[in-house]
This record gives C-alpha cells, structure tokens and sequence, in this order.
C-alpha cells in the first residue's frame, strides 16, 4: 500500500463518520414517549375525545393548528366545525391547553423525542406549570 | 434501455417494499436485516475500494495542471493550478472537494453559423451540482434525529436555517426541496444535451432514479402522508442501538424510502457514487506538478539486461576486424 498513513487516516474519519449512530447509541436506553393523558380536566371528561379522532391529531394537529391559527388571527373566525359537527372555540390556551394542560408531560414527550421544536411559544406564552 | 432499464429497476424496488411489507408482512426483513446488510456492505465495500486504490502505484507526476509552473524566482507560479508542494495541494484539493473548482471550468462547445466552433462558460452543471452535493449533506445530518437520543446541538441549529423561511406545517425545509429540484436537473440535463445523452449508462441513470425516489418518499412522508415519527424513531434507534425492534403503524411509504436508501447504501461501493473517496485519490489532483525539479523512478522497473557497445565490441572484435569494420579498442 502506498501513502498508507494518509490512507489509513481517511478511512479512520470514514469509518467514524459512518458509524457514529452506533457507538453514540452504545451502551444507552432510550424507550418510546408515552404522552400523559391524565390531567384533571380530562379525567373529568364523561367523553374522552380531542376535538378530532385520535389517529387524526396524531398525524394532523400540526396542520390543524397552523389551520387554527390563521382562521383565528387572520380571518377573525373563533369557531371550528369538527367532522362529527361539534363546535369548538379555536384558542390553542382556552381549548386545547385546557385539557392538556400538561406540556411538559403531553407536548414535550413526542417533540422532544423527534427533535422537534414547534414555534407556537414565540407567541404564546408558555403555561407555568405546577409541580406535580 | 439504457434509461428505462433502471428506470424499472427502481419501480420494481418501489413496489417490492409494498408488496413486502403489505402483502407479504416482511416488516422484519424490510426493516432490519436489508437496512443492516446495507450499512455493512457500505462501509465494508468503501474501505475495500479505497485499499484498492492505495494498492495501486502512481510512479509518475501525473497532475493536470492549467498554470505557470515553478519555474524562476521573476516568473509567477500559479500555486492553486500547479502545485508545488504539499500546502499547495491541500488548498488545491480543498477547493476541488468543497467548491468542485474543475467542474466551475466546465465548458460548452457550440457551433455557430454552422462552421464556427464557439466554446463557452457553462456554469449549470457546477450550479446543478454543488447545490445537490450540499442540499444531500444537509438532509443526511439532518436525519441524525431519528439516529441520536438526545440529538446533537447542530440539528436545531441546522433545522433553523433550512425551514426559517416558516412555509406550511410542518415547516418546509429548504434543501429536500433544492435537493429534489437539482438531481431532476442532472437527470434531465443527461437527457436533453445529445452528446451527454449518447454516453450516459444505465449506471449513470440509476443512482439518479435512486436518488429522486429517495427524495420523493422522504418528501411525501414529511409533509403529506404525514407519517408516525415516533414509529419511525424507534425503528431507527432499534436499528442503531443493536436492538431492533418493528413498531406498529408505520406505513409502507417509510419501508419504500428505507429500501431505496438501503440500496442506495449497499449500491454504492460498486458504482461511480465512489468519487466520494475517489475525489481524495485523483492522481491528477493530489499530486505536486514537480517533475522537473524531482526525477521520479518507476518503482517496478526491473533490471533490465543490457548488452553495452563495449561488450560488443569485446565479443565480436576479431570478426569485424576482419570485415575491416572500425573498432574503438584495438
């Protein structure tokens, strides 16, 4: 081999570069976010339903936030018309951070998993809460 | 043939994580023994390829070079254009792999007034180029949130600048799209430009099919099929952590993209997507244009046996005295 030193010294930062999720991940457990459910407000719901289906807020609340957001501060539009018919007032601290007025526990879990940092609280100001 | 055949090639991939994963329930081999025999093949078949290159003598100062050499302390070297010494080389190496400086020469050669031969700047190839080479880098680093727990300071950082223009929900990065929009270029470009067309290969069609399917899936998946992160992100630190695991409620979309990618992965060290490693070992490059002032010697050159003038002479003297043929010695 010639210029081995070199050579050796390449493949060395290759090898690092490419295998760094494997040993950064040595050695460590990280388990699946279980989002908590368990406010007071929901417990004491008789129906224990977010404004759309489950599989729908998972995959949606995003987008229906965003959708929330300009229908509130754009058009003015306060109310939202459910799949089912139900109205719901469009405020993200009144409707939703009512039931799930745990964000450390609710919000947190998911975006921090998944490296996310939604910008909702560059506006809002973000719920204090309590020690529990 | 040259296009569709690959062209094919990736449907087939496309619909055979479909059909694996759908029909057939093959989430296991879709989602961990494919992406595991990939990394291995990659990294195993890039330091093979890259052993193979260094096994490989480069005996002669081979470098291309466009500009005055070192010459007399008056006379300007071109330091950057024909290097000298191995600080040279570094700074001519680092614009060649950071800037792709030779392809910034890139030239069009057109006929006008069908005699006169006109050749001009093309910058679009370099432009095409370097903003897929960069937008790819970006969307790789960016993926380490779903390969690292906690994730690395420079993913936010990076994920800031990519989506700061704020488009949509969730926000649009900026690189899948500029990543997308310039690997259809370079396809396109091989398409439409006659001479480029006439020696493009199946092997240069594929990794681009390859490549825009990689694109599209991961596209589809962020911002309209809307897939389960969380699923996703435990499969992929299943995978890294040697534990893998198969979660529920991933869809078939995210078994396309990881076999694209896998392939991609495993494809890789056998395919002209090795002037990865291959840019560091271009003679033609890394070599110091100093042939005139280093006498380089073939290192396998063999002793030859040579017969010199005066052996000849020693050997044949008697007869060519007697041819009356003159002699040095007497």
């Amino acid at each position: 081999m010639y210029d081995a030193g070199k050579i050796i010294l390449g493949i060395v930062v290759f090898v690092l570069f490419a295998t760094f999720p494997f040993y950064n991940n040595a050695g460590k457990v990280s388990a699946k976010p279980e989002p908590k459910l368990d406010t007071p407000v929901i417990q004491q719901l008789t129906e224990k339903k977010c404004v759309e289906s489950k599989e729908f807020m998972k995959a949606e609340h995003m987008q229906l936030l965003n959708d929330w957001r300009d229908s509130a501060i754009r058009e003015g539009k306060r109310v939202y018309i459910n799949s089912e018919g139900k109205e719901f007032k469009i405020s993200l601290q009144n409707t939703c951070m009512n039931c799930h007025s745990n964000k450390k526990e609710f919000c947190d879990k998911c975006h921090n998993y998944a490296a996310v940092k939604p910008y909702c609280w560059t506006c809002h100001i973000e719920p204090k809460e309590k020690q529990l | 043939m040259k296009i569709l055949f690959p062209f094919f090639a990736v449907i087939l991939l496309v619909l055979l994580a479909v059909v694996g994963v759908k029909g057939a329930n093959l989430h296991f081999l879709f989602g961990v023994v494919v992406p595991y025999a990939a990394v291995f093949t990659f990294i195993i078949g890039v330091i093979y390829r890259v052993l193979k290159w260094a096994k490989s003598p480069v005996p002669f100062s081979i470098a291309t070079t466009c500009g005055q050499q070192k010459t007399l302390p008056w006379i300007k070297q071109d330091k950057l254009e024909n290097p000298s010494s191995t600080l040279h080389v570094i700074g001519r190496m680092a614009l060649e792999v950071l800037l792709f400086r030779s392809l910034f020469r890139n030239l069009k050669g057109e006929l006008k007034d069908s005699s006169r031969l006109i050749y001009g700047s093309d910058k679009w190839l370099w432009l095409a180029g370097i903003a897929f080479h960069y937008s790819f880098l970006i969307v790789l680093l960016r993926h380490i949130r779903l390969f690292a727990e906690p994730t690395p300071s420079y993913l936010h950082l990076l994920e800031t600048f990519d989506g700061f223009l704020q488009i949509g929900i969730p926000r649009l990065f900026m690189t899948g799209v500029i990543l997308l929009a310039a690997v259809t270029f370079l396809f396109l470009r091989r398409l439409y430009i006659p001479q480029v067309r006439y020696i493009s290969l199946a092997a240069d069609y594929f990794p681009l099919f390859l490549i825009i399917g990689i694109a599209t899936t991961g596209i589809l998946m962020r911002y309209f099929f809307k897939t389960d992160v969380v699923g996703v992100k435990e499969l992929t630190m299943g995978l890294v952590s040697l534990s893998p695991v198969i979660p529920e409620g991933v869809g078939a979309i995210f078994y396309v993209h990881l076999l694209l990618v896998s392939t991609l992965f495993a494809y890789f060290p056998f395919s002209k997507l090795m002037h990865m490693g291959g840019v560091f070992l271009s003679p033609t490059r890394n070599l110091t244009a100093n042939s005139r002032e280093y006498r380089r010697i073939n290192p396998w050159n063999y002793p030859v046996k040579v017969h010199t003038y005066e052996e000849y002479e020693e050997e044949f003297r008697d007869k060519m005295k007697m041819a009356e043929i003159p002699v040095e010695k007497e």
